[in-house]
């Protein structure tokens, strides 16, 4: 018999029951909650009379559309609607004795930075939440993935969910990273690889030797991305740094149940001889940093490359996605990325917005000024743990001397929900994960990158070449 | 959840790829605390030529007349032919609430983002894939035909358009039956409460921690 994926293996230990209709049940060991989401499934629940199944495995917090300006209370966020939410969400987690990280705790901030900051998330755990980000959390060897509101309501009622087991695809990067190249890039490149939705119907496990020379955080930036690939999950296996990155956290086992725990997790590794039913490997070495040009985080390329022309796309819906693209973008065919202007820049998200990425900013940043040309440059650290520790090791004053806005944690400019956000026509260099029409405020353009990458926009005005960057 | 049974339906035609749940309901209609209401702000963006927040009143908001929902021909179409990875992007679900406010029923692709063909589910808003072949000669039959229209039968898992031959549709058996019958999930699941609790009993003698 054929070896187990780490996949398989996370999906057998959470199997409540299976149905004859090839359904089954699948046991969640942890929700997470935001305020966008689930004001309609706790309605829900109040509708029927129903109580949460088991409320130790839900924490909540607010990041989605809390301004980045220092406030106090909900009564102090002045968008009306924004405020509704994050009351209604402090309400229902009293209401339903659910743990949440408010305003002014410490611990606030983005959902899927602050799980795995507080070993919320530990490894074999299933982790659900209403974001389709929550494949970050895979980096931990768990089974993580978004869910809509009606799936986080039961969720809550009976800790379950109804699914059908994904197909496996691993995609193996094997080398050295070049110097310059970051997590980003690597799955940047990875879905210019295998494409928009390459990763439909599959859980995505990411291997090789470059991904396990990665730190955590770096494993966590790459699963981030993996929904941008089309996969809902996508996980890397358990190792000494996973091991190392749970260890003392407050959520995480302690004393007799930490040798146990470990001597569990060493086992959530894909077994040499497990299939895939899809397996695809990159040289690490063909990894340059990168920029997304269009509208699609497929519409990717190296930063010294040249953008594509659509007259040589054979496919004629990707074609026509392309000159679409470039008609929304203002760019032209041919051009290099480098001569693409920077009108903002935005360094944050649950995709870059742990301390290792603002470490990163803050080296470009160092000594340099931001460009005349740029008018704005936001950093927005992914909790208040971050903000914090990114403070006691004097990043903040880097940023500001170099015209940078130093901000409160949360989702910010990544989806705009906030006051944060794009004009019509703007390019923003930007350290989030999707760069779809509209996403960082109506009729805005936004290219990802890296944050070295994007603190590099933020001086040059315009992308430069990491690798090239001369000394400040 | 509303039932889906038979559906007969005006077809109207997306065609762009990759169609993501941003562009389907933009952010700014996400701060609802209400799973209706979303249907005037459905593809806000390509629809209007202004910006859209909520609450305002959008039969005063200026139409983008180039827009396919626009035109007089696909008023009250209630079945969107779309292109390939439909729903991609956001696991928001103010995306089918939009739809299914709109008027939709049905969505036909050649593929669908997994989150969002699983959240339609949830909320008697049926996608069906059919083959690239197949949904490029559907586009094909509604531009050349005012007024075409789709007949779903569930039942039989057919798409019958109304010249042509009809196109079986596959679907998962328990979606099937949950659709057809309207059921409410939570209701279905915990009629297996005692399942869950044995799981639980299981898995914490093994993993504790998880349970602390």
């Amino acid at each position: 018999m054929a070896g187990k994926t780490l996949y398989d293996k996370l999906w057998n230990a959470h199997l409540v029951a299976e149905r004859e209709d090839g359904s089954a049940l699948i046991y969640i060991d942890r929700q997470i909650i935001h305020e966008v989401t689930s004001p309609q499934a706790f309605e829900g629940l109040r509708l029927a009379g129903r109580q949460p199944w088991r409320t130790s495995a839900s924490v909540a917090t607010i990041d989605h559309n809390v301004p980045t300006t220092p406030f106090k209370s909900a009564a102090e966020i002045k968008d009306e609607t924004s405020r509704i939410q994050v009351q209604t969400l402090q309400d229902n987690t009293k209401e339903f004795g659910i743990t949440e990280f408010g305003i002014g705790d410490v611990r606030q901030g983005i959902v899927h930075v602050m799980a795995p900051e507080q070993g919320a998330v530990v490894p074999g755990m299933t982790v659900v939440c209403g974001d389709s980000h929550t494949s970050t959390n895979g980096a931990l060897a768990c089974l993580a993935h978004g869910i809509g509101t009606s799936e986080v309501e039961h969720v809550l009622a009976t800790q379950t969910l109804v699914a059908k087991k994904m197909k496996n695809m691993r995609v193996s990067v094997e080398g050295e990273l070049g110097a310059g190249v970051t997590a980003k890039d690597v799955v940047l490149h990875i879905i210019g690889v295998i494409g928009t939705a390459g990763g439909t119907g599959f859980a995505l496990e990411f291997a090789g030797s470059a991904i396990r020379s990665l730190s955590m955080e770096g494993r966590m930036t790459v699963c981030n991305m993996s929904i941008e690939a089309g996969a809902r999950a996508g996980m890397v296996a358990v190792d000494d740094v996973t091991i190392d990155y749970v260890k003392g956290r407050p959520f995480a086992p302690k004393g007799a149940d930490w040798d146990k725990a470990v001597e569990y997790w060493r086992s959530l590794v894909s077994d040499d001889d497990a299939v895939f039913d899809e397996d695809i490997t990159i040289d690490a070495a063909d990894i340059r940093p990168q920029v997304s040009w269009g509208t699609s985080p497929e519409m990717v390329i190296s930063v010294d490359a040249n953008l594509p022309d659509p007259a040589a796309e054979s496919d004629e819906v990707k074609r026509s996605g392309m000159q679409r693209a470039y008609e929304y973008m203002g760019l032209k065919p041919g051009m290099p990325v480098t001569d693409i202007k920077v009108d903002r820049v935005f360094i944050g998200s649950c995709t870059n917005s742990r301390i290792e990425d603002l470490r990163a900013a803050a080296e470009v940043a160092k000594g340099r000024k931001k460009s005349d040309s740029v008018k704005q440059v936001l950093v927005v650290p992914g909790s208040g743990l971050v903000k914090q520790q990114a403070e006691q090791e004097g990043l903040d004053k880097i940023f500001v001397a170099a015209g940078f806005e130093w901000r409160e944690p949360g989702c910010s400019m990544c989806l705009a929900m906030n006051p944060d956000r794009l004009e019509p026509g703007e390019h923003c260099a930007s350290t989030s994960n999707r760069n779809f029409e509209g996403r960082q405020g109506n009729g805005g353009r936004t290219h990802l990158v890296s944050p070295a990458m994007a603190a590099a926009a933020a001086v040059a005005g315009h992308f430069v070449d990491i690798r090239e960057l001369e000394p400040a | 959840m509303e039932k889906f049974v038979r559906h007969d339906g005006l077809v109207a035609p997306l065609d762009r790829a990759n169609v993501d749940t941003d562009q389907i309901i933009p952010k700014q209609f996400l701060k609802s605390i209400k799973r209706t209401g979303f249907g005037p702000n459905l593809f806000d963006e390509w629809r209007y030529l202004d910006e859209g927040f909520p609450g305002q009143d959008n039969s005063q908001r200026p139409l983008n007349e180039g827009f396919v929902l626009n035109q007089p021909r696909y008023q009250g179409a209630s079945i969107l032919l779309a292109r390939r990875n439909f729903g991609c992007g956001s696991s928001r679900e103010h995306a089918p609430w939009a739809l299914m406010d709109f008027g939709f029923r049905a969505i036909i692709a050649p593929s669908f983002a997994d989150i969002f063909y699983n959240n339609c589910f949830k909320n008697g808003l049926l996608p069906i894939v059919l083959s690239e072949d197949n949904v490029e000669s559907l586009f094909k039959a509604v531009e050349g035909k005012e007024g075409f229209r789709i007949t779903i039968d569930l039942d039989s898992q057919q798409v019958i358009p109304e010249a042509g031959e009809p196109l079986a549709f596959e679907i998962d058996e328990f979606r099937k039956h949950c659709l057809l019958n309207g059921l409410d999930e939570i209701g279905l699941t915990l009629n297996e409460a005692d399942s869950i609790r044995a799981y639980e009993e299981r898995r914490a003698e093994q993993e504790p921690w998880i349970f602390q």
